[in-house]
């Protein structure tokens, strides 16, 4: 199977938050390319900077905020120097957002078919009516039951479920070729979070999409993605085929993740075993020192992990890792030593 | 672990929670949000029972009526043989020194404006147990016991990750040295790396104190691996109970089948075999007749809404409630 061909292109990402106590690197030089038709996961903890990199690819980051550095290359075409005007035609109709709270996402104000035609007028040039039409087909689309009444209804009328559907339907209206769906079922129960995820991989092929599915839930994106990029402080440590990163994770923050996590069905009869944990803490955000951003927590730290720090390099098979135990360090005072 | 003991420490009988709801310029009350609607729970001391459900489904208000936090409508709940609702609330505060809680968000549960070593210590001063410098030792202790630094007496919440909040929110929970700590939720704010040394701290404290825990959340995983038995609640009700390990190996009730089956599990080799359930939960106000579950129940038959299944023993403590499991509870037509 030849790849797709690329239509994301990420390149040395950086974006700083001045805060109070200092520079925070919240995303701190992420590359990653995404092809045509493909599900990327985007996996890490609160405070990887996962979100933050999907805001900063269509130009979000709000004060304090700021895009330091870096090339967001959609279709061969930079975003990061374009004009306003020129970022808002490729905001919605060829990269679109989907938030985790749907609820809080959608105006309570205004009916869900309102916010959906006027999504679809800020693009296209079509009658109010004409986009109300259109609204309904969508949530068809979306599988809402009894789509031409719930159209007129107000989101608190609709459960979490409902509201993400609307979301969903909101970001297919104006046809985009990317979809980035920010932990899209995490405020969900897990019946409710598995149609979503259903309905989002049905969707995917329908309409040929590209999907950067972003979430901390290692389960929902082993069920979804094609590929993964596993994001730890501000950057991707690992980044492989869905099934070759949960076969053989290479990264030790990926290994401790995965062991990490409670798995339905294997409580032994015996009773109980500890669960692992990864020690400490994440690092402070703040943080400028030369060293891998994982070495304090890690079971296999060597001294060059404190003193360099380790560039996301291809292995075999297609696949990457920052790591000093996979990609000796070349340069450097330890390099003759160890 | 999970020998049942003779006497339990807690046990719970038909509590119902029912919220009115008020309508017009006189507040008349016009309807009840079922929340609660007749729940039984036995806890045996040193056990770890699961409370598991989706949101809505009572498991958190059913934690805060046995506390008392909320005044249950009706029920009874019998703490070592004391029926916790006929306490006058002098009494309830002496009795809360054995139950203890620790709640969901480690951000809203600890005063901002207080030192931590405040926080942990408030216990001990409400109580009259401990003052001055033995109550500092104290909470030196019990800092050290959930594995943070005793230093951090002097600072404030908002210095601390959530995994070290929820820390400090155990220590405040074992100051009093309970015997019954309600967990509600207690990981779910938390990461995944970070969760599991949670999890592994209470687990370890349950063995050091012989702590009962009537442990409430709604990761199915996180719930098996801490629990002995495990209750399930759909719409205000326990519809099955077990042992952990049998529950999650046969589950009997149609819900926690589709529940189970429902978790993504982390491995992309894995074959679904999701049950899909048909629409949303129903409102709490006007709860399905029958069996609640039936509208939505892929297997349900012509008896489901018209007769309440009760929850019945099928050998070995292993309950649910569902015709189907027991037909033989069915009156004939």
């Amino acid at each position: 199977m030849a790849p797709e061909p690329v239509l994301l292109k990420v390149e040395d990402l950086r974006v700083d938050f001045a805060m109070p106590e200092g520079m925070a690197h919240a995303v701190n030089g992420v590359s990653f390319a995404m092809h045509e038709r493909e599900t990327l996961g985007l996996v890490g903890e609160s405070g990887c900077g996962k979100s933050v990199t999907s805001l900063a690819i269509l130009r979000l980051i709000q004060p304090p905020g700021r895009i330091v550095s870096g090339k967001v290359l959609y279709r061969g075409r930079d975003l990061l120097p374009l004009r306003d005007a020129e970022i808002r035609k490729v905001r919605g109709k060829e990269i679109a957002l989907i938030f985790q709270e749907p609820v809080a996402a959608l105006n309570p104000v205004f009916t869900v078919g309102f916010q959906i035609a006027e999504a679809i007028r800020v693009h296209h040039k079509v009658s109010k009516k004409e986009a109300l039409a259109e609204a309904v087909r969508l949530l068809k689309l979306v599988q809402i039951p009894d789509a031409e009444r719930r159209v007129g209804e107000y989101p608190h009328q609709m459960s979490g479920g409902m509201c993400q559907r609307v979301m969903i339907a909101m970001a297919l209206s104006c046809k985009p070729s990317l979809i980035m769906a920010d932990e899209p079922t995490t405020a969900l129960d897990v019946t409710i979070q598995a149609e979503i995820l259903d309905l989002l991989k049905r969707l995917k092929q329908e309409f040929r999409l590209s999907l950067l599915l972003i979430s901390h839930n290692l389960g929902v994106i082993a069920g979804s993605a094609d590929r993964v990029a596993v994001m730890y402080a501000g950057r991707i440590v690992e980044e492989a085929g869905v099934k070759e990163l949960f076969a053989a994770p290479k990264h030790p923050y990926t290994i401790g993740l995965l062991r990490s996590v409670p798995r339905l069905g294997e409580k032994d009869r015996s009773g109980r075993r500890r669960l692992y944990a990864i020690p400490g803490t994440v690092p402070d955000p703040r943080s400028t020192e030369r060293a891998c951003p994982f070495a304090p927590r890690c079971p296999d730290v060597m001294p060059v992990c404190r003193q360099e720090d380790p560039q996301l390099l291809p292995l075999e098979g297609g696949r990457k890792v920052a790591c000093f135990l996979h990609h000796p360090a070349r340069t450097g005072p330890q390099a003759a030593t160890s | 672990m999970s020998a049942p003991a003779p006497a339990p420490l807690l046990e719970v009988r038909g509590l119902k929670k029912h919220f009115p709801i008020r309508r017009g310029v006189f507040s008349r009350v016009s309807g009840y949000v079922r929340a609660v609607d007749g729940v039984d729970l036995t806890l045996h001391p040193g056990e770890t029972l699961g409370l598991v459900g989706e949101s809505g489904s009572g498991k958190t208000t059913t934690g805060r009526c046995i506390l008392r936090l909320l005044e249950p409508t009706s029920g009874s709940v019998l703490f070592d043989g004391v029926d916790l609702l006929s306490l006058s609330g002098a009494q309830m505060r002496r009795m809360r020194r054995q139950i203890q809680v620790i709640f969901q968000d480690p951000y809203s549960s600890l005063n901002p404006r207080m030192r931590v070593g405040t926080i942990v210590g408030e216990p001990l001063a409400i109580h009259r147990i401990a003052k001055g410098s033995e109550r500092e030792h104290r909470v030196a202790d019990l800092l050290v016991k959930v594995g943070l630094d005793p230093i951090v007496m002097r600072r404030y919440p908002h210095e601390f990750s959530g995994g070290q909040r929820q820390r400090i929110g155990i220590a405040r929970a074992l100051a009093l040295k309970p015997k019954l700590i309600i967990c509600d939720e207690p990981v779910s704010a938390l990461d995944v790396s970070v969760q599991a040394q949670v999890v592994n701290l209470l687990m370890d404290l349950q063995e050091e104190f012989a702590l009962t825990y009537l442990f409430i959340a709604h990761d199915l995983s996180v719930i098996e691996h801490i629990s002995d038995r495990v209750a399930v609640m759909y719409l205000g009700k326990i519809v099955e109970v077990a042992e952990a390990e049998r529950l999650y190996r046969d589950p009997q009730h149609p819900y926690t089948r589709a529940l189970l089956s429902a978790v993504p599990v982390p491995d992309p080799e894995a074959v679904s075999n999701r049950i899909a359930l048909k629409g949303d939960l129903p409102s709490p106000a006007n709860p399905p007749s029958g069996c609640a579950f039936h509208p939505r129940c892929p297997v349900a038959v012509e008896v489901c809404p018209r007769l309440e299944p009760r929850l019945l023993d099928s050998g070995g403590g292993h309950l649910a409630s569902c015709h189907l499991v027991h037909p033989e509870a069915v009156p004939p037509m």
